[in-house]
């Protein structure tokens, strides 16, 4: 079986410098993967690399063994849904409606269901008649993580999926991620959040500066060494009852 | 209300407002007036009835429905409430065509003028579905629009200015102005095509539409043919325009405020906003031509004209209702 997505030494640029410099990262299916860098380490970019959507200067970026850019657009939804850092949405939809946009290629009876199933699973059940410009940010995040859900596809690439939400909504968030994982999905997020990561993920891919520092499970990847070196912090992770976290602090200058 | 019911009580209102514009207008016919243009479509009655007024009628209809739908698909195309056909330049290249036309002196010549706006129109049109399969930002479409704007429009003062006569300056500003007065059938005939094939594009193009609410990135890896979809609402939007400015000169206002006069019943999808806002353009432009034709002046009043003075506080009431709904 082909990996869900893989990148193959993929290099890409945007506005005029290199993002991306020789990445090789591979998805499997069942699995969260967390892709984890400082701010402009290039998560997006890789995101976006995957999907096809970020033009490749050299190397291969595969869906399910076939080359992204070789995939017909019905072809490639049915393979990887994405939800965008871009959260705004252009009219006042009601939430079922944009929770359905997830499923346009089925009938919209069946799409209507899917989005309202979607919805009870973030919680928001009792407002999919809502229009999504009335409610919160953090709602209209989840009405959007809703419409991620309900495409049901076997990849999943979720950039910032905890962006704006309260630590609540954000553990459901991450909760509802490992449940697609668990029916068979490879799960792609990029987090800010550490601990959140060490929690949420199987594996970890930590970028700095548009290159691979480690792929492995959290507590092997997020090494005192990675950490300083992709995030410039002095850290390192503690068992808690509530799971692991990562305890930093800012690295002096020269200390 | 569903969406049916509102297509239905729109269509109403448009049958009515189009009764009314065979019934009124200069010469009261009555009763008896009617039952004879009715009975003898060759009598002075008939005449006035099915040569002068239903055509008349009918090309407002027809150009407001084109001018509705262009301007709802415009709205939800560039997620952007302000947009109308206008916007893109389509209508400037148009009146640059007619214009030209009318300078080089084949005023006289049938269907010379609406042809040359058609074709320029097109031309406009064309440029723009090329940019628009290049860059996907609605920004970049709106600069386009901007410049292409600006550009036909210096170009049509350069006709004026060196237009041969005051009579054929006057000529193309009384054309610039728009119109539906004087329309026969061969004037809508012609345009037919060129509407029904923008309609069936903009249509197609619905479904991209709503996708587009949620942002370029989610809908470029959504599942739909977006390329396709976006270049389809572009050269949809811009034959509706052209042969609706071919047919009737500028008129402004209603591209503009039909989508947001239906948001309140239709819902804010953009693709379920399309029908009734050709509805509803269409009863605008009827009602519109009924004032130019019965509010008493020395010079009949210019359709467009008309649409910019009662439409723009309109819409500024509109706008002030809707304001909300617009963005988060």
């Amino acid at each position: 079986m082909s990996a869900p997505f893989a990148l193959d030494a993929a290099v890409a640029r945007r506005g005029g410098a290199e993002v991306l410099r020789g990445v090789s990262l591979e998805g499997r299916a069942g699995e969260v993967l967390g892709v984890l860098g400082a701010n402009g380490a290039g998560k997006t970019t890789l995101l976006r690399t995957a999907l096809g959507l970020q033009r490749l200067q050299a190397g291969a970026a595969r869906l399910d063994g076939r080359d992204v850019r070789t995939l017909s657009e019905p072809a490639r939804a049915a393979l990887a849904a994405y939800l965008p850092q871009e959260r705004r949405v252009g009219w006042n939809l009601p939430a079922w409606r944009v929770a359905s946009l997830g499923a346009p290629h089925r009938p919209p009876a069946q799409a209507r269901a899917a989005a309202e199933a979607a919805l009870e699973r973030v919680g928001l059940g009792a407002l999919a008649a809502r229009g999504v410009l009335d409610m919160s940010g953090g709602e209209r995040g989840r009405v959007l993580l809703a419409r991620l859900l309900a495409a049901g596809a076997p990849l999943i690439l979720a950039d910032e999926p905890a962006a704006g939400l309260d630590p609540d909504a954000q553990l459901l968030a991450l909760g509802l991620l490992r449940e697609e994982a668990a029916r068979g999905a490879c799960v792609v997020l990029t987090l800010h959040d550490l601990s959140l990561a060490a929690r949420a993920c199987d594996r970890v891919a930590v970028l700095a500066e548009g290159r691979l520092l480690a792929d492995a499970p959290p507590r092997e990847a997020l090494s005192e060494e990675v950490l300083a070196a992709a995030f410039h912090l002095d850290a390192r992770i503690e068992d808690t009852s509530a799971g692991p976290v990562v305890a930093a602090r800012r690295r002096r200058s020269g200390g | 209300m569903t969406a049916f019911r509102l297509n239905v009580m729109l269509a109403l209102v448009l049958l009515a407002l189009v009764a009314a514009g065979l019934w009124l207008g200069e010469t009261r016919l009555g009763m008896e007036g009617f039952r004879l243009a009715f009975a003898d479509p060759a009598s002075a009655q008939g005449q006035i009835v099915w040569s002068i007024r239903a055509p008349r009628t009918l090309a407002a209809a027809v150009v407001g429905a084109a001018l509705g739908l262009a301007g709802a698909v415009m709205q939800g195309l560039l997620r952007n409430p302000l947009a109308d056909p206008g916007v893109l330049g389509v209508s400037g290249g148009a009146g640059l065509g007619a214009a030209l036309a009318i300078s080089s002196g084949l005023g006289a010549v049938a269907g010379a003028v609406e042809g040359a706006a058609l074709v320029a129109a097109l031309l406009t049109g064309a440029t723009l579905t090329a940019l628009a399969a290049r860059f996907r930002e609605p920004e970049t479409l709106i600069l386009f629009g901007v410049a292409l704007s600006a550009f036909t429009g210096a170009l049509t003062s350069l006709v004026f200015n060196f237009s041969p006569s005051p009579v054929t300056l006057a000529e193309v500003f009384s054309w610039l102005l728009g119109s539906v007065a004087n329309r026969d059938w061969s004037d809508i005939g012609r345009e037919l095509l060129p509407m029904t094939v923008g309609a069936g594009l903009c249509v197609y193009a619905a479904q991209g539409l709503v996708m587009l609410s949620l942002g370029e990135e989610a809908a470029a890896v959504s599942g739909l043919p977006m390329a396709r979809l976006r270049a389809a609402a572009v050269a949809g939007a811009s034959l509706l325009t052209g042969a609706a400015v071919a047919m009737a000169g500028i008129v402004g206002f209603v591209g503009l405020a039909a989508p947001h006069l239906v948001r309140a019943g239709a819902g804010a999808d953009p693709g379920r906003v399309l029908a009734p806002s050709a509805l509803a353009g269409a009863s605008l432009l009827v009602a519109a031509d009924l004032a130019a034709r019965l509010i008493p002046t020395d010079l009949e009043l210019k359709l467009g004209v008309v649409t910019a003075l009662f439409g723009a506080p309109l819409f500024a009431m509109i706008a002030w209702r809707a304001a909300r709904s617009w963005r988060g």
